[in-house]
């Protein structure tokens, strides 16, 4: 598939936003490599943590592809201003229902989109889309699983499970802040859009705390955690790309 | 004083330094889940290892991270360990016998000959 020069500046933009959401997730998710709160858990949690690794790295060779940097440049050596990852993501950890709640709410729109990628009319996308289903699909259990067993296990559970509903939920809707120049990807049948996208999510979260239990309110005005998109970020993207970059600049020509 | 460790996963549950000896409650001590992997469809599932979990839904779940990451899956059994009845360590010399009796194996049987014999035939046919 031949791109015009507007069609691919809109297709990159795309990738780089569904790319950094998965490295800068990824590395804070496997900030919990060592702590989590039981043996099997933090084994599960940090693998988990590498797939998104790895997800990202097949779209940022994509990008490579078509013209941009290599991965490592890419990921390592951007500006803050640069990256396309949603708030969602950069938020520090938390406690272990915080990130399990983002692992949630993040991973069930990452199902839905490489589902929607998978039907791409840019088939170096629909590739990529289909060759990580699966993973994403496990993550999606994963987290289903732990939010249906706290939902519906005892008091405490319960209480502390809608706590973390309640906060990282109106922090989710930044995942779907629209991309510059989208119309042009749904014209194409490349993508059908960070709307649509976000419709069929809510469906989906809607039917899922539901059956755990849990009270959905719809409270904050779904823009509030814009900015992402745009490369307007929390406070938290900056101390969290130092830490990540460390190594690579002590020694970026460095052969590994 | 309460026991300290490299894993913080010891260190914040407080344990006391002698161990006292209440029964723990079920929500601090998870039961252990067998757990058996299948390489390919059809094939045999075989035991790899076990895991805590609190139940058999979670042991599923988390089965897949601890066991099937690294090689080919396409199906995981887990069991709770207590479900299973195994024989006794005492009375392991019930087995004792069984490589001598090699005369009751099919492989005994000189077989293959005549299945060729008669795969030729048919193929002549």
């Amino acid at each position: 598939m031949n791109l015009n020069p507007e069609t691919l500046s809109a297709v990159k933009n795309l990738i780089y936003s569904t790319a950094d959401d998965h490295l800068v997730l990824g590395h804070r998710n496997s900030e919990w490599t060592g702590l989590g709160p039981i043996l099997e858990e933090d084994i599960a949690f940090s693998s988990m943590a590498q797939d998104k690794l790895g997800q990202a790295l097949a779209l940022y060779q994509l990008l490579n592809k078509l013209g941009e940097r290599d991965p490592d440049t890419i990921a390592f050596t951007r500006k803050e201003n640069e990256f396309r990852c949603c708030h969602l993501t950069e938020y520090p950890i938390g406690d272990y229902g915080f990130s399990l709640m983002r692992h949630f709410l993040f991973d069930e729109a990452a199902l839905l989109r490489f589902d929607m990628l998978s039907n791409s009319g840019f088939t170096e996308l629909s590739h990529i889309a289909k060759k990580f289903r699966g993973e994403i699909k496990y993550h999606v259990m994963h987290a289903e699983e732990w939010i249906k067993q706290l939902g519906n296990g005892n008091e405490e559970s319960n209480r502390r499970i809608q706590i973390m509903f309640d906060t990282v939920y109106p922090l989710a809707h930044g995942i779907f802040e629209p991309l510059e120049n989208e119309n042009i990807l749904i014209e194409n049948k490349i993508y059908e859009g960070e709307n649509e996208l976000e419709q069929r999510w809510r469906v989906r979260i809607g039917k899922i705390v539901k059956d755990a239990n849990i009270i959905l309110n719809e409270t904050e005005p779904k823009d509030k955690h814009y900015g992402g998109r745009r490369g307007m970020h929390t406070e938290y993207l900056k101390p969290l790309l130092l830490e990540m970059t460390e190594v690579f600049s002590i020694d970026p020509n460095a052969e590994w | 004083m309460s026991l300290k460790s490299l894993d913080p996963r010891i260190t914040r549950e407080e344990l006391p330094d002698v161990p006292d000896n209440t029964p723990l409650k079920d929500i601090h001590h998870w039961n252990t889940f067998e757990v058996f992997h299948q390489s390919k469809t059809g094939g045999h599932h075989i035991h790899v290892g076990s895991l805590h979990a609190p139940n058999a839904e979670m042991a599923l779940i988390l089965a897949k991270e601890q066991y099937a990451r690294r090689y080919n899956c396409v199906n995981l059994w887990v069991v709770k360990t207590s479900d299973i009845l195994a024989s006794k360590k005492e009375d392991e010399e019930i087995f004792e016998t069984t490589p001598e009796k090699l005369y009751r194996e099919a492989s005994g049987y000189k077989v293959m000959e005549k299945i060729n014999k008669f795969k030729n035939e048919r193929k002549k046919g």
